[in-house]
């Protein structure tokens, strides 16, 4: 019976570069920024680490592909780097890479790295992507924020609610995270919105509005990861652990089963499951201190919500509404303004969820501090509503004795 | 049993541009050109091919099969590629067929009808559709219209029998339109009206009925595919009254092309007495009559599908930009989103072009569940087994909506992009493209059919593929 990666795997150096539209740096630029932070931190050398992970998404706008674009901007040693992709939920599978390598023993010290360069495309909006060659043939020409829209449809009607009804949680969703972003030096998006703005903004694909979606932004993210003896041994005293880290990708289901009636997401239900399983949370309700989840678009956190069991089926425009989520409700969310105002360089979001957890688990983010959690969560939902990889993972703080 | 019409269905796309409109944006440079009614046209992903495959099912709907497939037109999308094998794929008719495309004249779908009705093929689907682009401010861009018609002939006549038929070949250049070139170049009406209308169709028509034995005062409908101008002095010589000349619909529909004599002729067939004689003419560098006798059955046959209902389908389009820009005449500018690649893996298509072209789901052979796309593995969550899965085509299934969106960022030519999940009567569920859906015209748990339409055009390689897309079904 396996035991999981509880504790087994100490977080001791974190890094993530200004997030926005950084039209003067490269993917290299941005990873050597979150790399230095990291560094730092970690209270290590360069050559200490022992291997690497690079998450990157749309290898065509920004980096290429394998593993040398980190290899290269960091002039690491030679040590191995692996390249992972998997889709939005990228950063957070750099992460598991490196956690598992620590934890199988093979290395003591390894380097997640998670990168996007998203505006050198010359437009607005994501890039656009290859869907495959057989998918193509058939598949809508969606776009993200189209793809995620129709959560919204069949949200509302599973649950007998206007769109109207549905679009004034929703507002709330994306009022609550800028104004956590107010407080957030390194988020893309730092101005106050009010809910009258996202109601009247226009439509991108119904019913998100602008205000609905997610910034488009440059950024690196990074995690140094070692056993938490060595994590004590290089001072880190108080460190934080990895609980759990699940990975629960589609298989076809939604897009194809009638068992899916599109209001919700599957997989990030199984993913949370088999988190709290991992991690040993028992009420996520009572024991996450605050958590981090894919609000891509303001639809999937609303339904993220009642998916991660924190609100009950039906409730989360209720629990939205009510300031349950928000950084001085009684869970809060998104402290540093989410994908929707820190911004979402696809490949570095996990990696940038997980440094929000960790500084606020470590008591460092000054006026955005939400007391003194010892428990967080990140989510990731890559993909769309209908054929996705969710990501769950939870981190703790370990005090010394 | 004799030969003849055994079933017949029309399409016309739903689009009807008012000519009000087009009169008004012109008026500053002409006034000769807008007038009256309104002419139908189609959306940017719709071709004379979309057409056929359209009126081919109301067709087949009260048609077994057939062994072979013509597809007359003089716009078909492919040269060199065949197109009616496209269209038998999309109407799932087995491999085993003949097919063939027919064009080079007006006279294309009546010559093929001729050669079908004189032939002893057990059963045979011609399709006669037409999209004529249109230069904007042209007498043409008024006057012709777009649309289909099917029909299937056999030996069960229970639409209209065949007596017997004409024709006559004169290179008389009334109009023309060189390979590649866009556009139709049209002569002065009165000449053609003079030197071939009148003179053709009386030399085809006294032969036809020297040879039916049948004279002209018997003939209770006579449909010849022009404007009032034309046909009155006509019949005038052929010396048949008034009141038997048919419909050319130009209020309503326009001139559609190789269809419209077939066109004309559904509502002939919607209205007239058992047993009525029709004459059918063809016209276009020389003629083709046909005399055909209406079944003495017909009340029981006649169409579903036909004119009227094609007719009733239709939505009056005032914003005449938006013709322009559906029908090629006018490049709208799309964005960058616009120069995603569009090319096709042929290999792909090829192995999967059943699930494609004709929209075929897979049924698991273990568990029973309808699937789309058709996968090795099962998606039933209580199932998953790796057991072959069975055909379903899903083209004609009815469906609904689970989920949708308007999406105004995607790249379409006609923003918004709408799509959704949508799941079928009896089992499956598909991700899928709507058309000829507006703003706020979908909703969840809206029923839907499908509709064979242009999926993507690859303008780089000169190509469009096609694909099934949802549609409203509309009462």
């Amino acid at each position: 019976m396996a035991s999981g990666i509880r504790d087994k795997v100490a977080i001791v150096g974190m890094g993530c570069s200004q997030f926005g539209e950084r039209w003067s740096l490269g993917p290299d630029d941005l990873m050597v920024e979150a790399f230095t932070e990291a560094l730092a931190d970690a209270g290590i050398e360069r050559d200490d680490i022992e291997a690497a992970w690079l998450g990157v998404f749309y290898q065509e706008q920004s980096t290429s592909k394998s593993g040398l674009p980190l290899s290269m901007a960091l002039r690491l040693p030679n040590i191995p780097v692996t390249r992972v992709e998997n889709l939005c939920a990228t950063g957070t599978e750099a992460l598991r890479g490196a956690v598992y390598a620590v934890a199988s023993g093979a290395v003591d010290i390894a380097l997640a790295m998670g990168v996007e360069k998203l505006k050198d495309t010359g437009f607005g909006g994501l890039p656009e992507r290859a869907k495959g060659t057989f998918e193509d043939l058939w598949q809508p020409g969606f776009t993200p924020p189209g793809a995620f829209a129709q959560l919204g449809a069949a949200y509302a009607a599973r649950h007998g609610l206007s769109i109207d009804e549905l679009r004034r949680a929703m507002a709330h969703v994306s009022v609550k995270s800028h104004a956590n972003a107010v407080h957030n030096p390194k988020a893309h998006l730092r101005n106050p919105i009010s809910t009258e703005q996202v109601l009247s903004a226009p439509m991108v694909a119904f019913p998100l509005g602008v205000y609905d979606c997610c910034g488009v932004s440059d950024g690196a993210a990074c995690a140094i990861v070692t056993t938490p003896e060595i994590a004590a041994r290089l001072g880190h005293r108080d460190h934080v652990t990895v609980k759990a880290l699940q990975l629960a990708p589609s298989n076809g289901a939604e897009m194809s089963h009638a068992s899916w009636d599109g209001s919700y997401t599957p997989t990030t239900r199984l993913a949370a499951a088999r988190a709290y399983r991992e991690a040993g949370v028992t009420d996520p309700a009572a024991q996450l201190g605050l958590i981090e989840v894919h609000d891509c678009f303001s639809v999937t956190e609303l339904v993220v919500m009642e998916d991660l069991g924190l609100s009950a089926p039906g409730r989360a425009p209720a629990d939205i509404l009510d300031g349950r989520y928000d950084r001085d409700g009684a869970i809060p969310c998104q402290t540093d303004g989410g994908l929707k105002c820190f911004g979402h360089p696809v490949g570095a979001s996990g990696l940038r969820m997980a440094y929000e957890i960790y500084t606020q688990l470590l008591g460092r983010a000054g006026p955005r501090q939400v007391g003194s959690p010892t428990l967080g969560l990140s989510h990731n939902l890559g993909g769309i509503p209908n054929r996705n990889v969710a990501s769950v993972a939870i981190f703790g703080l370990h005090q010394s004795k | 049993m004799s030969r003849g019409l055994t079933t017949l269905g029309v399409y016309l796309p739903r689009w009807r541009l008012a000519r009000r409109a087009l009169g008004e944006a012109m008026a500053w440079r002409t006034q000769s050109v807008g007038g009256r009614g309104e002419r139908s046209y189609g959306h940017w992903d719709e071709d004379a091919l979309t057409y056929a495959v359209e009126s081919g099912r109301y067709a087949m709907m009260d048609a077994p099969t057939v062994d072979g497939v013509v597809f007359a037109s003089t716009t078909h999308p492919f040269q060199d590629r065949s197109n009616a094998g496209l269209v038998a794929e999309a109407l799932g008719l087995p491999a085993a067929l003949t097919t063939q495309d027919v064009g080079g004249s007006q006279r294309a779908a009546t010559s093929a009808l001729i050669a079908m009705l004189e032939g002893r093929a057990p059963a045979r689907l011609l399709l006669a559709a037409d999209r004529r682009r249109t230069q904007p401010g042209s007498p043409q861009e008024s006057a012709y219209g777009d649309g289909a018609v099917a029909c299937v002939v056999s030996d069960a006549a229970v639409l209209a029998e065949y007596l017997g038929s004409t024709s006559e070949s004169v290179d008389f250049v009334d109009h023309y339109r060189e390979s590649g070139q866009p556009y139709d170049y049209a002569l002065e009406e009165r000449w053609v009206r003079t030197e071939a209308w009148v003179p053709f169709v009386r030399r085809a028509t006294e032969r036809l009925l020297a040879q039916c034995g049948v004279s002209a005062a018997e003939l209770a409908h006579v449909i010849v595919p022009v404007g009032a101008s034309v046909a009155e002095p006509l019949l005038r010589t052929l010396g048949v009254a008034p009141s038997v000349r048919a419909d050319a619909l130009h209020d309503r529909v326009g001139d559609v092309g190789v269809a419209h004599p077939l066109l004309m002729l559904a509502g002939v067939l919607e209205q007239c007495a058992p047993g009525a004689l029709i004459l059918l003419i063809g016209f276009g560098q020389g003629v083709d009559a046909i005399l055909l006798r209406a079944g003495a059955d017909i009340a029981a046959h006649r169409p579903a599908s036909g004119l009227s209902a094609a007719l009733a389908a239709g939505v009056t389009d005032h914003a005449y930009v938006r013709f322009l820009s559906h029908t090629g005449a006018l490049s709208l500018d799309a964005g960058m989103r616009a120069e995603r690649d569009a090319r096709t893996a042929h290999s792909v298509h090829y192995r999967k072009h059943t699930v494609i072209n004709g929209f075929a789901g897979g049924r698991c052979s273990a568990c029973g569940t309808v699937q789309f796309p058709p996968a090795p593995a099962c998606v039933n969550p209580e199932c998953r087994a790796f057991a072959p899965q069975t055909p379903v085509r899903l083209a004609d299934v009815p469906a609904t909506v689970k989920t949708y969106t308007e999406d105004w960022l995607a790249y379409t030519p006609a923003p918004p992009l709408v799509y959704g999940n949508v799941a079928f009567e009896g089992g499956g569920n598909a991700f899928i493209e709507f058309t000829d859906v507006g703003r706020g015209d979908v909703a969840v748990a809206a029923p839907l059919r499908f509709v064979f339409r242009i999926k993507d055009v690859d303008a780089a390689r000169g190509f469009h593929r096609y694909f099934w897309k949802a549609t409203l079904r509309r009462s």
